[in-house]
């Protein structure tokens, strides 16, 4: 029962994030991506990736907690489709919105906070991402496990990179962060008991 | 830098009557009396008051009343129009007092009808980093200034925004420290370029935008433009803002469009034109460097920005 259940989870991560990144191409088409549509692809995929990167953090409380072991078979899955939108989110701002424009990019705006936490995630996560297949994993033995520690410092500067670009009002970051702390906090605590 | 009529731009669908019209007067003042409709619809648009570039294009009206800064009705942009379409801005009384020898109250809807109405188009700037061309349609608001004859110790003015949690319901959130509040240096709102708009596109305001009469500062950021005014107060010592008592770190009283001061947490380098794909350079004063950067000689912009 259970092992058929993991099987319509991981069918359902696919679909889900197929749907979301048609969705955005389908509004592109439609005009419905506001006055504004590089910001909304922009906000769109950065906040695609950090739900997924929270989905991927709740894998092992949810495995101890409702001794559920098969959901570790998904966490590669969920991480990996957030590790895709982090790509798309990354090469928007790249591309899309400063069209490799690199003089640009160089003079005033890597020297931003913003950018240097999220580009610091990112690079984070490539490393997680190439490290994250059963040969990398085996090759590794237990340093895997530190290395995939990690995510824990990149889902934390995530959320700063979020914070630190709205206006005013940290609601929706704080959000997020309380989250992850929530997570972090209680993996500890269920591990060791 | 050369500037372009207001004829010459790139207008509206729903303009092209209005483009017609002007194409036929070729150019020198414009005046509009008489165009179906607006009767005390006038344009007295010279170029060299600001305007626009040469590959400024208007902004759609869809866009200028879909995508909306105005955090007394919701902090989304894309929601304030939904969550003000109720917004009553009529009758509305604007007052105007404080340190002058007379005093004002008038109904907007009467302000529109006593003194004649004009064409505005500016670019408009947001701290946030995005830009739009808009025609506004209102008056200088020097003209209501001198009518209220500013005393000499009237060094300031201070605009309010309505203050009524129940017509505004983000008014509610304890967040920000409402009424909004704006500021000005005398001369700075005795400038030609600042205006109180009443309508933009040749329609009234709608509440998104501002209603039923806003602030308009083309080279300072959007935020500095104030929207459905009741108060205009000339006052001796210079107003704290809203945003100023949010962050006093990260906005300050000028706020000037400048292009080499950066928001303390992003670039201001360049914006995101609404309609556009990619990046333009953002100018000095937002392009109006020529006609009010006299008005900050000698003062260092990145203290006082």
């Amino acid at each position: 029962m259970k092992s058929s259940l993991i099987v319509w989870i991981k069918v359902f991560i696919h679909i889900a994030a197929l749907y979301f990144t048609g969705l955005i191409f389908w509004d592109y088409l439609n005009d419905q991506l506001t006055a504004n549509p590089i910001e909304e692809i922009t906000k769109r995929t950065g906040k695609y990736a950090l739900i997924l990167l929270v989905l991927t953090l709740s894998c092992t409380p949810v495995k101890i907690l409702f001794g559920f072991n098969q959901i570790i078979k998904a966490r590669r899955q969920i991480g990996l489709y957030s590790f895709f939108f982090a790509t798309l989110h990354f090469f928007t701002f790249l591309g899309l919105d400063y069209s490799f424009d690199f003089d640009l990019i160089l003079k005033d705006v890597i020297k931003k906070r913003f950018v240097i936490a999220g580009f610091s995630a990112y690079l984070i996560l490539i490393l997680l991402a190439a490290t994250s297949f059963n040969n990398a994993r085996r090759k590794l033995g237990r340093q895997w496990y530190n290395l995939h520690a990690l995510i824990y410092p990149v889902a934390s500067i995530v959320v700063l990179h979020f914070a630190w670009l709205v206006k005013s009002g940290v609601l929706e970051p704080l959000l997020y962060g309380t989250l992850i702390s929530l997570l972090l906090i209680l993996k500890l605590s269920l591990l060791k008991k | 830098m050369t500037k372009v009529k207001s004829s010459e731009i790139t207008p509206e669908s729903l303009y092209l009557n209005r483009r017609k019209f002007m194409v036929g007067v070729g150019g020198i003042i414009l005046s509009t009396a008489g165009f179906p409709g607006c009767d005390n619809y006038k344009t007295t648009y010279e170029p060299s008051k600001g305007g626009v570039l040469p590959d400024d294009k208007l902004t759609s009206y869809k866009d200028i009343t879909t995508y909306n800064n105005f955090y007394e009705f919701s902090l989304d942009k894309e929601d304030v129009i939904f969550a003000a379409k109720d917004f009553k801005t009529s009758p509305w009384k604007l007052e105007i007092g404080g340190l002058t020898e007379k005093s004002l109250s008038i109904d907007v809807d009467d302000l529109t009808k006593i003194y004649d109405q004009e064409e505005r188009i500016y670019r408009f700037r947001c701290v946030e980093g995005w830009s739009m061309v808009i025609p506004w349609l209102g008056l200088p608001l020097a003209r209501l200034l001198k009518e209220v004859e500013p005393l000499p110790e009237a060094k300031y003015v201070q605009f309010m925004t309505l203050h009524s949690p129940s017509r505004m319901p983000n008014q509610k959130s304890r967040s920000f420290p409402w009424p909004y509040i704006e500021g000005l240096r005398i001369d700075e709102a005795m400038h030609d370029l600042t205006f109180l708009s009443t309508g933009l596109y040749g329609k009234k305001l709608m509440p998104q935008n501002g209603a039923p009469i806003r602030l308009v500062v083309p080279w300072k950021y959007g935020f500095k433009s104030i929207k459905s005014i009741v108060r205009i107060l000339l006052v001796e010592h210079m107003p704290s803002s809203l945003w100023m008592k949010v962050n006093p770190r990260e906005y300050g009283f000028y706020s000037n469009v400048n292009p080499t001061v950066d928001h303390p947490r992003w670039s201001q380098a360049s914006e995101r034109r609404i309609g556009e794909f990619g990046r333009r350079e953002t100018l000095p004063f937002n392009g109006y460097e020529e006609d009010v950067a006299d008005l900050y000689k000698g003062m260092d912009l990145k203290k006082y920005f």
